[in-house]
C-alpha cells in the first residue's frame, strides 16, 4: 500500500465544498488529492483488473506503455472486476448501511459500461486511496454524498471499462473500435460477431486506460432512473448477509469491555476474581477509553462468557475529576446563556420588535439523541508484527485507520481497515475520534501486552450504545418575531444554544467559523427572506455529541418550520399560501416539492375524517428538498400521525425505489423524535436510559401510511439519505397545534 | 455438554447450559444469520422459533430448549418450509430490507404469525400491525414489511 500523508489532512475537500456552499465541486477537491501513477494504485489490490500486466512490467523494471494522469479514484482497475463468467464486481467506496448505495453505485457504473445487470456484484472497498470521496477528499460516507459526488465519477469508471473491453475486442478481431458497439455483457463486431466481457475481461486487462471517455446520453439510460431491486435483497432476506458483528477469524476472541459511569471517569479498584473463574474468559484487563477515561477488558471465546465476566467485575471507580452533567441544571444554565450577547450568524435590526403589531416569543427545547443503529458497534482487530488489519462497519476508514495506526504503533500505510456492511449508522459511524475502533485497537494492544496474539472482536452491548455519547447533541432556541397583520415579518431576534459537535475536531478550522459551528445554524432562515438577527452559543459540556442523520436540520427545521406555520395561524393565512408567498419565485425546487406534496395529498380538497388536521412542513437540507402534507389527530391526549404525503426534490433520482425508501426510513427516523421517551438525559453524570426500554424508537404500530413523489428533473443528483428527516416533526406538530390551538415547542412532544 | 436440535439437525455445544440461544448459535455454531440487537427481549432482531413459537434466543437459555426444536432464519431458503420460503420471497419482491440488520427477526416473527393464522384467511394491517409490533426497525421499512406479510399471506393462501 501507498499511503499519502496529504489524504489525511482532509480539510481541502471540506473547504472546497463549504467555499462552494455545498454545490459539487469535485475539480477544486481533486487538488487536495495527490496525483498517484496509475503503478502505484495498481499496487494497492491484487484482484482488480489492469493489475497484473502493469505490475509484471514493474517488476521488470520497465515504465508501462501507457501512463496515465488518472487519480486513483478514476481508476476502473480499483473499481471493477469481471470475471471469465461475465459477473460484474463493482467495488464502492461508500458503506453501505441501508442507504442503497451498494445498489445505486453499481446501477451508475453498469449504465456506461453496458454491463447485463442480472450478472453485477457489489462489494466493499478499504482505506485505499482510491475510495475516498471525491468531493470531500476523503473517506466519507456523509452528508447524503455518496450519489451526489460520485455520480459523474462512477459513470467514468464504467465508460472507461467497457472502452478497455471494446479495444480488447477490435484488437481480436482486427478492426477498428469505432466499428463495435457494445450490449448488456457483450462487445457486438460489424458482421454481428460477439465476445462476452467475460470473455474479453483478462485481454481488456492489458489494454491502456483511457482518459476521456464519452458519456451516455441520458436519454439512451437503461439501468439509471429505473425504479431497481437492491443487490443484496436475498442475501438480507435469509440471513446470509455479513455484518462486521458477523467477523470470525481462527482463533478468534471477543472482547466487552466496562466503560466508566461517567465520561472520562478513572478506575480505583479492580477485582476480577469472580470475572476470571467463568469458563471461557481468558483474560481481564485494564485498558484506556474515550474521553481520557480507564476501562476494563474482558477477553473470552466468545461475547457470552466475555459478557458474563463483565457483570461479574467488582469495579470502583473516580469521577472526582470530571464534570458530571444534570440535564434539568443544563437547561437552566443554557436559558440563561440565551439572554447573552454572543456570535452572530445573521445580523438585522430587531428594532421593530418593540411596536410590533403581532408577536410570538417562544422557546423550544431539544434533548441528547442517541443513533442506536440496529447492529450494535463492533470492529475487529488483527495485529501481526508491523502490520495490522481491521473490519469494520465505517463511515470515515480513512481516519479510522489513521487512528488505530497510533493505538497499535504502527505505520498508518500498514491498516488494512476493511469496510464491512453495517447495520445502521446515521452518523454514528463517521466519529473523528474514532473512539469504538480505538478500543478495539487498545484491547488487542492490552492483550498482545499480556501474551494473547489472537485477532479480536470488541463488540458492545445495547447498552454501551446508548450509554456511549456521541449524542445529537441538546439544542435551545429562543425567538422573538415581530410580524404584521399580512404576516410580513418585521424583526426576528434569535438564538441557539448547544454544544458544538465539529470544535475540536479536524473539520473544526472548516466548519467552526468566528466562534458557530456551521452544523448548528444549518437549515435556519431560508428559504424565507426574513430579518433575523441569529445569536449562537456553543457551551462545553462533559457529554460527547456527534452529527445525527440530517444533523442541524434535526432542530433547526423544527423551529423554523413550525413558527412559519404559527405566523401563518396568527394572521389567519393558508399555511402552504403563506409559505408560497414567502418564498416567492427564487427557491423553485422548494415550491416543486410543496406542491406535489399538496397536490397529491389532496389538501385543500379532500375532506378530512372527523377529529384531523392536516399539518405542512417544507425543508431543504444537503441540496435535496422535502415537502410533507401529513394528516394528524389526537388521541386519549396523545398525538397520533395518520398519513404522510412526501413531495421530493432530488434532481434526478438514480434508483427512484431507493429514493422512495429513503425518504419512508428518514420520515421514521423524524417520527422517532416526537416520540415519549425518544431522549437522552443525564442525572449526575450518569445518562439515564440504557436499552430500547427507556430510549424509545417507532415500531410498526407507529408507522403512518406514506407515499413518496419525486418531483421529475433532469439536473444532477442530490442527496437523498437525509432530506426526508427534518420536516416530518414540524409538520405533525403543526397539524397538531391546528386542533389544540397551542404550539408545540419542545420534542419529544409534551402536550400542555 | 447440551444437545440442541437446529432445523432438524442435532448438535452438541460444550458451554453454559445458561447460555441464551442466541450465542450458542452465532459463537459456537457459527451460524451468523440471528442477529443481536439489545440483548433484552426488546428489539426483536434475535427471533427464532421454539417449537414452531417465535421467542427471543437473546434471553432464552440452552437448557430451555433441550428436546426441543428450533428453527432459524437459516430455513427460509433451504426449501423445508413453504410459509418461510413465502415470507422469504416477498420479502424480495417487495425490497423490505435496507440495512437489512433486524430482517431475520422481522422474517421470523412474521413466518410465525403467517403459520398461526387461519387457513384461507387473510389478515388484516392491524392484526399484521399487532404480530410484528415486537420487532424494532431503525431504518424504518416498516410500510414495506406490512405490503410483504400481506403478500405473503394471500401467496399461501391461494
Amino acid at each position: 500500500m501507498n499511503f499519502d500523508r496529504a489524504r489525511f489532512e482532509l480539510p481541502k475537500g471540506i473547504q472546497a465544498l463549504m467555499a462552494s456552499g455545498r454545490e459539487p465541486a469535485e475539480a477544486a477537491a481533486r487538488e487536495g488529492v495527490a496525483r498517484r501513477s496509475f503503478l502505484k494504485l495498481t499496487a494497492l489490490g491484487g484482484f482488480a483488473l489492469g493489475l497484473f500486466p502493469i505490475a509484471t512490467l514493474a517488476q521488470q523494471g520497465q515504465s508501462p506503455a501507457q501512463p496515465t494522469a488518472l487519480l486513483p479514484v478514476q481508476q476502473p482497475a480499483a473499481f471493477v472486476h469481471i470475471d471469465p463468467d461475465g459477473t460484474a464486481t463493482v467495488t464502492i467506496n461508500r458503506l453501505e448501511f441501508g442507504q442503497g448505495v451498494q445498489t445505486g453505485l453499481p446501477m451508475i457504473l453498469a449504465e456506461e459500461l453496458d454491463a447485463d445487470w442480472a450478472k453485477v456484484r457489489s462489494v466493499h472497498g478499504t482505506n485505499a486511496p482510491a475510495y475516498i470521496d471525491p468531493v470531500y477528499g476523503m473517506h466519507m460516507t456523509g452528508g447524503s454524498g455518496s450519489i451526489a459526488h460520485s455520480y459523474t465519477q462512477y459513470r467514468e469508471l464504467g465508460a472507461r471499462t467497457r472502452a478497455m473491453l471494446i479495444s480488447a475486442a477490435a484488437a481480436r478481431w482486427n478492426v477498428d473500435p469505432s466499428a463495435l458497439r457494445t450490449r448488456s455483457g457483450v462487445v457486438i463486431g460489424p458482421d454481428g460477431q460477439q465476445l462476452s466481457y467475460g470473455e474479453l475481461a483478462e485481454a481488456a486487462m492489458q489494454r491502456p486506460v483511457p482518459e476521456k471517455v464519452a458519456l451516455k446520453d441520458p436519454k439512451d439510460f437503461r439501468l439509471i432512473g429505473k425504479a431497481t431491486g437492491r443487490l443484496d435483497a436475498k442475501d438480507k432476506a435469509s440471513g446470509r448477509q455479513a455484518y462486521g458483528i458477523d467477523m470470525r477469524l481462527p482463533g478468534m476472541l471477543t472482547a466487552v469491555v466496562a466503560h466508566p459511569p461517567v465520561f472520562g471517569g478513572k478506575l480505583k479498584s479492580v477485582d476480577d476474581g469472580a470475572a476470571k473463574t467463568i469458563k471461557g474468559v481468558q483474560a481481564v484487563l485494564r485498558i484506556p477509553v474515550d474521553r481520557g477515561g480507564q476501562g476494563v477488558a474482558v477477553i473470552a471465546d466468545g461475547y457470552w462468557p466475555a459478557k458474563q465476566g463483565r457483570d461479574a467485575l467488582k469495579l470502583e471507580w473516580d469521577t472526582s475529576g470530571v464534570e458530571k452533567v444534570d440535564s434539568a441544571k443544563q437547561l437552566a444554565q443554557y436559558r440563561e446563556l440565551a439572554t447573552k450577547p454572543g456570535p452572530r450568524k445573521f445580523d438585522a435590526d430587531v428594532s421593530a420588535l418593540t411596536d410590533a403589531p403581532h408577536r410570538i416569543d417562544a422557546e423550544f427545547v431539544f434533548p441528547y439523541l442517541a443513533h442506536a443503529p440496529m447492529e450494535p458497534l463492533n470492529c475487529t482487530v488483527s495485529l501481526a508484527g508491523d502490520k495490522a488489519e481491521l473490519w469494520v462497519g465505517s463511515q470515515m476508514p480513512g481516519l479510522d485507520g489513521v487512528a488505530a495506526s497510533k493505538v497499535l504503533g504502527v505505520a498508518p500505510e500498514n491498516v488494512k481497515v476493511n469496510v464491512q456492511m453495517a447495520g445502521g449508522g446515521f452518523g454514528r459511524r463517521a466519529i473523528a475520534t474514532s473512539d469504538y475502533v480505538v478500543e478495539a485497537c487498545s484491547v488487542v494492544k492490552a492483550a498482545q501486552a499480556a501474551g494473547i496474539a489472537a485477532p479480536i472482536r470488541t463488540l458492545w452491548s445495547r447498552e454501551d450504545d446508548i450509554k456511549g455519547g456521541y449524542y445529537r447533541p441538546m439544542h435551545l432556541h429562543t425567538a422573538k418575531i415581530g410580524f404584521d397583520a399580512q404576516g410580513k415579518v418585521t424583526a426576528w431576534d434569535h438564538a441557539i444554544v448547544g454544544q458544538s459537535i465539529l470544535a475540536g475536531t479536524p473539520f473544526e478550522p472548516m466548519m467552526v467559523k468566528g466562534g458557530i459551528d456551521a452544523t448548528a445554524t444549518e437549515g435556519m432562515k431560508e428559504p424565507y427572506d426574513v430579518p433575523m438577527r441569529l445569536t449562537v452559543h456553543h457551551p462545553k459540556q462533559n457529554v460527547p455529541v456527534l452529527w445525527w442523520r440530517s444533523v442541524g436540520s434535526t432542530h433547526t427545521a423544527f423551529v423554523m418550520e413550525t413558527l412559519i406555520d404559527e405566523i401563518a395561524r396568527a394572521t389567519k393565512q393558508d399555511p402552504v399560501a403563506y409559505r408560497m408567498k414567502l418564498i416567492g419565485d427564487k427557491h423553485p425546487r422548494h415550491r416543486a416539492a410543496l406542491q406535489l406534496a399538496v397536490d397529491k395529498s389532496g389538501y385543500g380538497t379532500k375532506q378530512l375524517a372527523a377529529g384531523r388536521s392536516w399539518g405542512v412542513a417544507v425543508h431543504e437540507s444537503f441540496n435535496s428538498v422535502v415537502a410533507y402534507v401529513v394528516e394528524a389527530s389526537v388521541k386519549d391526549g396523545a398525538p397520533v400521525l395518520h398519513s404522510v404525503t412526501a413531495g421530493v426534490h432530488c434532481n434526478f433520482a438514480v434508483n427512484p425505489r431507493s429514493v422512495e425508501a429513503q425518504v419512508q426510513g428518514a420520515a421514521v427516523m423524524g417520527l422517532s423524535m416526537c416520540l415519549p421517551g425518544a431522549a437522552i438525559t443525564l442525572k449526575d453524570g450518569v445518562v439515564e436510559q440504557s436499552n430500547f426500554s427507556d430510549f424509545v424508537v417507532p415500531r410498526i404500530t407507529d408507522m403512518p401510511q406514506m407515499a413518496v413523489h419525486i418531483a421529475p428533473s433532469a439536473e444532477p443528483p442530490t442527496g437523498i439519505g437525509e432530506p426526508g428527516l427534518p420536516p416530518l416533526a414540524p409538520a405533525f406538530a403543526n397539524a397538531i397545534a391546528r386542533l389544540t390551538d397551542k404550539p408545540l415547542r419542545e420534542l419529544p412532544f409534551k402536550m400542555v | 455438554m447440551n444437545k440442541l436440535n437446529v432445523n432438524g439437525q442435532e448438535r452438541t455445544v460444550d458451554i453454559d447450559p445458561a447460555t441464551p440461544i442466541l450465542w450458542a448459535l452465532r459463537d459456537t455454531l457459527g451460524m451468523i444469520g440471528t442477529k443481536f440487537g439489545c440483548g433484552a427481549a426488546l428489539c426483536g432482531a434475535c427471533t427464532v422459533h421454539l417449537e414452531g413459537q417465535a421467542i427471543r434466543s437473546c434471553i432464552t437459555p440452552i437448557s430451555a430448549a433441550e428436546g426441543k426444536k428450533i428453527t432459524t432464519i437459516e430455513t427460509v431458503t433451504d426449501g423445508s418450509d413453504r410459509v418461510g420460503t413465502a415470507v422469504h420471497a416477498a420479502w424480495v419482491k417487495h425490497d423490505v430490507a435496507q440495512c437489512g440488520y433486524c430482517q431475520s427477526g422481522q422474517i421470523m416473527s412474521a413466518t410465525a404469525f403467517l403459520k398461526a393464522v387461519a387457513p384461507g384467511k387473510l389478515p388484516s394491517d392491524a392484526e399484521i400491525d399487532s404480530a410484528m409490533a415486537g420487532n424494532i426497525c431503525r431504518c424504518g421499512t416498516y410500510a414495506r414489511i406490512r405490503v410483504a406479510v400481506a403478500d405473503a399471506a394471500k401467496s399461501l393462501a391461494a
